[in-house]
């Protein structure tokens, strides 16, 4: 029993959430209105003043969703933060989720700066898939855009095709995947979706990019989600029982490089991949844990089969196996975690509950380890939180009890 | 542009001219040039032969920057492929966008699509020939037919 291994020299003290709405709900909202308004949910919910601040960890590179940007400048004239020590922000996108907690863990590591808050606030101004045609590609995406591959879901698909080709996958792999997430929404009073998903309803829908259907994408939702780090030791002082953070890693491998907007990974290992298997490792080895010590695993699901990937990247099954392992319902959340299996977003996920660009995941980690998520896994000791599968860096999070 | 004519099987096209608009850069301008000449072309590493796409300033090997920009047959083969009907402000078009080996330039990719063909006759190891499309301000883009030796059908490398 690995239980006190891994870093544990910070933790997260504060998580806050706007509500989630759909797509164009908060149009008449700033982007710094969203992001403020969970910023300060979640320092009340620390028993911090917002005024306390003194470092901003975002990622990727502190975009607002697609087309707009959150200011560190707008954040502390608006907040009144006295004094901001460090501003950073992972590369790349949704990959560095989970990630940017290992940036705000560096932060208070290297001293210089002791409540760092991590915010992602998303609004749906312009639909992905829909842009692509009125401009002219970048010279590198003039290498993929003018195939027709409009949007992420199109890129994924190729990615899906070649799973299901070199191990024998199936759409009900990434039913399952649907169905279940949908399943841990239903008594989420936040969800946006929360009526049952069948499996009529999921073979009906329409097909976007063959294999991938309607189902298949996450939700086009708006709101935002903040994450308070701080030092272990100050976090016992306050108000919610510490939530430490055991390991986080985030980067990748040439191999992986940038992944589906590049296409190049050399074999079916990492070309059907989520692009994870080194973070994976490194998570691991920093953690001082395996796949089997993990009791909740909150997985970036923007597109089901990713999840289906991951779940073979983090080790909870073999390269290739993911379809049988979801299909035995492995992935599927009891409150009593049983032998073998392993509960995936019991929070409903972005394909039910929420798309946030990976933060409810970070939130629901927490959660999870305080013992207060709506979908409890009893005795829950250690969480993984992964980010999205996408170009470099990808990244990982675990997350423990304290003591 | 339909992509059922005479209400038949669907036939899988390339986006309009009017559709694409791609950027060059010193790395990638000499692709499009070759390619406005109908020639297929991929860089090569002038110092360790290694072949690379999208083309980019450094060899990922030995991280040089000579280059020799060496014509392919235009032989290629389906590694992995999706099917998309209707792209935003085209509903009536299928397209299979797709991602192709290339025997002459190993270890390099290209994405592109699959032309003149029903998707349902794609799959993955079907060999291709290339072709070239207009597109935006002049330029051709790449794009792949079925490779047919005349008097047979398609042929297929089963993976």
């Amino acid at each position: 029993m690995a239980r006190h291994t891994g870093a544990r020299d910070v933790a997260i003290a504060g998580i806050g959430a706007t509500p989630y709405y759909k797509r164009g709900e908060t149009a008449g909202q700033s982007i710094t209105r969203l992001a403020g308004e969970a910023i300060l949910a979640a320092c009340a919910d620390a028993g911090l003043s917002a005024t306390e601040i003194d470092g901003l960890a975002f990622y990727s590179l502190a975009r607002a969703g697609y087309g707009d940007q959150m200011e560190a400048g707008e954040l502390v004239e608006t907040l009144g933060i006295r004094e901001l020590t460090f501003t950073a922000a992972l590369t790349g996108g949704g990959g560095g989720s989970a990630g940017a907690i290992g940036l705000a863990r560096a932060a208070i590591v290297a001293g210089d700066a002791s409540v760092v808050v991590t915010v992602m606030a998303l609004q749906q101004r312009m639909r992905l898939g829909t842009v692509v045609a009125s401009k002219a590609a970048t010279p590198l995406g003039s290498f993929v855009q003018p195939a027709g591959l409009a949007g992420p879901g199109h890129l994924m698909s190729l990615l899906t095709r070649r799973h299901m080709h070199a191990y024998g996958t199936t759409r009900d792999a990434f039913a399952e995947v649907a169905i279940s997430t949908r399943q841990n929404a239903l008594n989420r009073p936040k969800a946006r979706y929360r009526e049952p998903l069948t499996r009529e309803q999921y073979f009906g829908a329409r097909v976007i990019a063959d294999p991938l259907c309607l189902y298949d994408f996450c939700l086009e939702s708006e709101g935002a989600v903040a994450i308070v780090t701080t030092s272990l030791e100050r976090a016992r002082d306050l108000r919610q029982p510490p939530v430490p953070v055991v390991a986080a890693a985030h980067g990748g491998t040439r191999e992986w490089g940038r992944g589906f907007s590049w296409f190049g990974m050399p074999d079916d290992e990492t070309f059907a991949s989520s692009g994870h298997q080194a973070v994976a490792g490194w998570l691991y080895r920093r953690a001082g844990v395996t796949p089997r010590d993990i009791d909740v695993a909150l997985i970036y699901d923007h597109f089901t089969p990713m999840v289906v990937m991951q779940l073979e990247d983090y080790g909870f099954c073999a390269k290739g196996d993911g379809g049988p392992f979801v299909l035995s319902g492995a992935i599927r959340y009891t409150p009593e975690r049983k032998p073998g299996s392993i509960p995936v977003n019991p929070h409903g996920g972005q394909l039910s509950e929420a798309y946030v660009i990976g933060a409810t995941h970070i939130a629901e980690g927490v959660e999870q380890l305080r013992g207060t998520a709506v979908n409890q896994v009893a005795g829950a000791e250690l969480a993984l939180v992964t980010g999205g599968p996408a170009a470099l860096p990808t990244s990982g999070l675990i997350l423990g009890r304290d003591r | 542009m339909s992509s059922t004519p005479g209400g038949g099987a669907k036939v899988a096209a390339a986006l309009p001219a009017e559709a694409v608009k791609i950027s060059v850069d010193p790395s990638t301008e000499p692709f499009w040039q070759a390619a406005r000449e109908r020639r297929l072309v991929a860089p090569r590493c002038a110092d360790c032969g290694t072949f690379r796409l999208p083309p980019t300033p450094f060899c990922w090997r030995c991280q040089s920057a000579a280059v020799d920009w060496t014509e392919l047959s235009g032989r290629a083969s389906v590694y992995t492929y999706t099917v998309v009907d209707g792209y935003p402000g085209l509903p009536g078009i299928t397209l299979v966008p797709v991602v192709v080996d290339l025997p002459d330039a190993p270890g390099a990719r290209l994405v592109s699509n699959v032309v003149g063909v029903d998707p349902a006759d794609v799959s993955i190891g079907t060999e291709l020939t290339v072709d070239f499309h207009p597109i935006s301000d002049g330029w051709l883009l790449p794009v792949f037919r079925v490779f047919r030796v005349a008097g047979q059908p398609a042929q297929e490398r089963r993976a």
